[in-house]
């Protein structure tokens, strides 16, 4: 019985929603089925005329959902892989219904958590449809059995971390190059490795499954097997699957749900692969391309696929297309050595030099020493001055790491988007090598998790769309870092469909943000988009993905003491443009004289000093003092009595102004006067100091002294009345 | 960390015998238990931090680390002198909810280190309510006068405790 298009579309939707939600879900039990539940609810509506079959399944996942009210708050770990291991089964089920044809065959769905039987009847008889294999469920593996040395099982994590991420890199470059011996050496490696390293815990199921894993690459390796998009599927199935294993048994280390069995889908996994390599061996040869995207090929070399016809039911995900693009140069590991340091080390290392270089230059302005002049000391001065800032600049430079192992990351996103709503888009890198700081890697991948899948899910029209406005059916986003000044500067630019400033202000108004009267810039409106609850759930099918809007990332940005822009031309695209410092542990700061004391300044957020003109400062009554700033007025703070300093000066016209900006905001800020802008380490405060003190930290400076760096988005957010009317 | 744990008062004194060593504020001796003693320095250039109680003088530069510092005499609620040459600061480490902290306390001179008895060491008396005896945690009468024997980590649980009241730095 054909479908009603409109029921058909809505469960499209619901779905796609739900594989976005799926897809970020974190296995560790921490995110709140309700959206998820909701998005179920709705295909449920949705599938209302559907066959019964159809209903039931979602009646089905529902319960899983919900089943999960016992603590209401938390989304589980085996609703997730149930859900997953559904959803692409549904997709197809939701097509066949369509079509009025028959429905696929019932997914396997694993089974609840501790499975009673440990067997084989729990994993798939058809290893999962399509997609990146998902593996859910399997079969239980105690982590943290008796004997098991908890320091040695850490090394394992910490070391297969490694492993998964190199198999995952190199996957990815199988996925356009899938004969690049070297690539698939090491992904062999590693599995290899992982394999030995699980035998040496006596962990049988994870050794099992890489050794199932290790032999599909000898394969490969050995040109008896093509590494098509199944076998990679699978390949990146099963590393997912230690990689679910790997962030369970580290949690279990660090002390929590101590004791509870993992599960690992071994025999999905090894039935997944036996059955590839049972398909008839091919001749070393290189053999035409798969039939999977269905192409006009010409006499091509394999990889070389030509652009797909418009919207392909599955296009491939990031297939080297027209322009001579480079191909993703993951560059599989050079075999540099290396060295894992506990981080409170390198800490203390950073530390000691800093107070090395102020010894140092302690000892050289010493007048007792420059009093003389002996050129030998002299000489021997500018050679320790040159060894410190050297011993200096290395010393910082070890906290530094390339940023492509998020950037890989990200292919990956793009890739598993782009196949769940089904469009054509191409993941361009550039600048992978761009070094910052280990903590800024860790921060800045959320954020960038937000923008990409934004672009991908909302900026890239669908094919079909894009042929129609004249662009190439693939979407392309480019994603490029570069260092400048100070800063590393990150590009999430795609070629999609804009923003449409009309709607922004129509939405920004309708939720109350700005007011109808209210005149905005261009690029104003565009901001629009950044502020707090801007994209709501309402607004989903707009901007954002599900609520979590970009306000969080512009807040998350901030915290790393960065900034977002936003370029947006309709019809060509959108560019959000992310700074960020180098590194969380040096910032560049403006250092100024308050009475006796002297205070830091972070200078990304200063944006103007002067010294006020007398009358400049205007007293409202009940709202403090403001001074005028390029036309506007801006509250003035004096940092003085805030802070508590005695005899600062009283009049503004004797002070400087420093203005600051947080966001949108700013406020002006009353010293005494500069003295200069240094390069400090941040240090913490300490727990002592809470953070409603309005310090971001504290840096040494020249002198040996401790100076405090101010926080000057908690000093911007200040309420007005807590400044102390009129001071003077 | 800190053998001789010098728990709350009313602990029986055998658990306190040890090594101790002994300070001045405003005059009088107090004991600390050297194992909670990191080192003695010369008083650093204090840097004050706005917003906070009065007996939190700041912080200070420990090659490189930046540490709090409290003035013990504000603490008691004792008479301060102004610093002199032989001010210093014990830099102790104290037990926080975040683990172990180093903890700078300033005092009038540091005595000597004296080892204690159990027999040596007294509990703390009745004040009759009029004196905070928390962070007491008994009197030796060993050497020439009395010593006041002291616990740090009480004293700084209190100061790492999320800060009560104030909305923001006082005027």
């Amino acid at each position: 019985m054909p479908a009603d298009p409109t029921a058909v579309a809505a469960a499209r939707d619901a779905l796609q929603q739900i594989a976005l939600e799926l897809a970020f879900a974190d296995p560790r039990g921490t995110s709140d089925p309700a959206v998820l539940r909701e998005l179920v609810r709705r295909l449920d509506a949705a599938v209302d005329a559907a066959d019964p079959a159809i209903r039931e399944s979602v009646q089905q996942a529902l319960g899983w959902l919900s089943g999960t009210a016992s603590d209401a708050a938390r989304l589980s770990a085996d609703a997730i892989a149930r859900c997953n291991a559904w959803q692409p089964w549904m997709v197809e089920a939701v097509t066949a219904w369509e079509r009025g044809q028959p429905l696929p065959p019932a997914p396997s769905v694993p089974h609840a958590a501790p499975p009673a039987e440990p067997s084989a009847s729990a994993s798939t008889e058809t290893p999962a449809p399509r997609q990146p294999a998902v593996f859910g469920g399997g079969e239980p593996v105690q982590v943290l059995a008796a004997g098991h040395d908890p320091e040695i099982m850490r090394m394992f994590c910490e070391e297969a971390a490694d492993l998964l991420r190199d198999i995952e890199q190199g996957v990815l470059v199988l996925e356009t190059r899938p004969e690049d011996p070297e690539t698939i050496a090491t992904v062999f490696r590693a599995f290899h490795t992982f394999k030995g390293n699980a035998g040496l815990l006596k962990l049988a199921a994870p050794q099992l499954v890489a050794h199932e894993l290790e032999s599909l690459l000898d394969a490969a390796r050995r040109g008896t097997l093509r590494l098509d998009r199944d076998a990679i599927d699978v390949i990146l199935g099963g590393a997912d699957a230690f990689s679910r294993f790997v962030a369970e048994a580290g949690a279990q280390l660090d002390g929590r749900e101590t004791g509870r069995t993992i599960l690992l889908p071994v025999n999905g996994i090894m039935e997944a692969v036996r059955a590839l390599l049972a398909r008839t061996p091919r001749p070393a040869a290189p053999p035409p391309p798969q039939a999977q995207p269905p192409v006009a090929t010409e006499t091509a070399p394999a990889p070389r696929v030509a652009v797909p016809e418009p919207p392909a039911p599955h296009p491939p995900a990031a297939e080297p297309t027209a322009p001579p693009a480079p191909p993703p140069a993951a560059r599989p590991m050079p075999a540099s050595g290396s060295v894992r340091v506990d981080t409170t080390k390198l800490d203390g290392l950073i530390d000691l030099v800093g107070e090395l270089v102020i010894a140092q230059s302690m000892v050289v302005q010493h007048g007792g020493v420059t009093a003389g002049d002996d050129e030998l000391l002299a000489r021997a001065f500018a050679q320790l001055r040159g060894i410190t800032k050297d011993l200096q600049r290395t010393t910082m430079s070890l906290r530094m790491v390339p940023i492509r192992g998020v950037f890989q990351k990200m292919s990956r996103l793009v890739r598993d988007v782009a196949s769940r709503v089904g469009k054509d888009i191409r993941l361009v890198l550039m600048g992978e090598d761009t070094e910052l700081d280990r903590t800024l890697i860790e921060e800045i991948g959320d954020p960038l998790v937000h923008m990409i899948r934004n672009s991908a899910d909302h900026g890239i029209e669908p094919a079909a769309e894009r042929v129609a406005a004249g662009k190439p059916p693939a979407g392309t986003i480019t994603l490029q870092a570069c260092h400048q000044g100070g800063f590393v500067v990150i590009r999430i630019a795609d070629d999609g469909r804009g923003l449409d400033p009309a709607k922004i202000r129509a939405t920004a108004e309708a939720r109350g943000i700005i007011a109808r009267s209210t005149p905005l810039e261009p690029r104003e409106v565009l901001e629009l988009i950044f502020a707090p609850g801007f994209s709501t759930a309402a607004a989903v099918t707009d901007l954002s993905g599900r609520g979590v809007g970009m306000d969080v990332v512009r807040r998350n940005i901030e915290k790393l003491r960065g900034k977002i822009e936003i370029e947006s031309t309709p019809g060509r695209g959108t560019t959000f443009t992310v700074s960020i410092p180098l590194t969380l542990a040096i910032i560049e700061g403006l250092l100024v004289a308050v009475g006796d004391q002297r205070y830091v300044i972070p200078t990304l957020s200063v944006v103007e000093t002067f010294r006020p003109e007398p009358g400049r400062v205007a007293v409202i009554h009940g709202r403090g003092e403001l001074v005028e700033v390029r036309g506007r007025q801006v509250p003035l703070l004096r940092l003085g009595p805030y802070l508590g300093v005695p005899g600062t000066v009283a009049d503004p016209a004797q002070g400087i102004v420093v203005v600051v900006e947080s966001g949108s905001d700013s406020r002006c800020l009353l010293v005494d006067g500069l003295i200069g802008r240094q390069e400090v380490v941040i240090k913490s405060l300490g727990d002592m100091f809470p953070e409603r003190a309005g310090f971001a930290g504290a840096a040494i400076l020249g002198d040996g002294r401790v100076g405090l760096i101010l926080d000057t988005t908690a000093l911007v957010r200040l309420r007005q009345t807590t400044t102390p009317e009129a001071a003077a | 960390m800190h053998a001789p744990a010098p728990t709350p008062h009313g602990t029986p004194a055998e658990a306190q015998a040890g090594k101790y060593l002994t300070f001045r504020l405003s005059g009088a001796l107090y004991g600390l238990p050297v194992l909670a003693v990191r080192e003695i320095i010369r008083l650093l250039p204090i840097t004050p931090v706005a917003a906070m109680p009065p007996h939190v003088r700041g912080v200070v530069n420990l090659r490189g680390k930046v540490i709090p510092l409290v003035d013990l005499r504000m603490r008691f609620g004792l008479v301060s002198t102004p610093d002199n040459d032989r001010t210093c600061i014990i830099v102790t480490q104290v037990a926080a909810p975040a683990g172990s902290r180093l903890y700078g306390v300033i005092v009038e001179g540091v005595e000597e280190v004296v080892a204690l008895k159990a027999d040596d060491i007294e509990p703390t008396p009745d004040f009759g309510g009029a004196v905070d005896v928390r962070f007491i945690t008994g009197i030796a009468t060993a050497n020439a006068g009395l010593t006041t024997l002291i616990d740090l980590d009480t004293i700084a649980a209190a100061d790492f405790a999320p800060a009560e009241a104030a909305d923001g730095p006082a005027a």
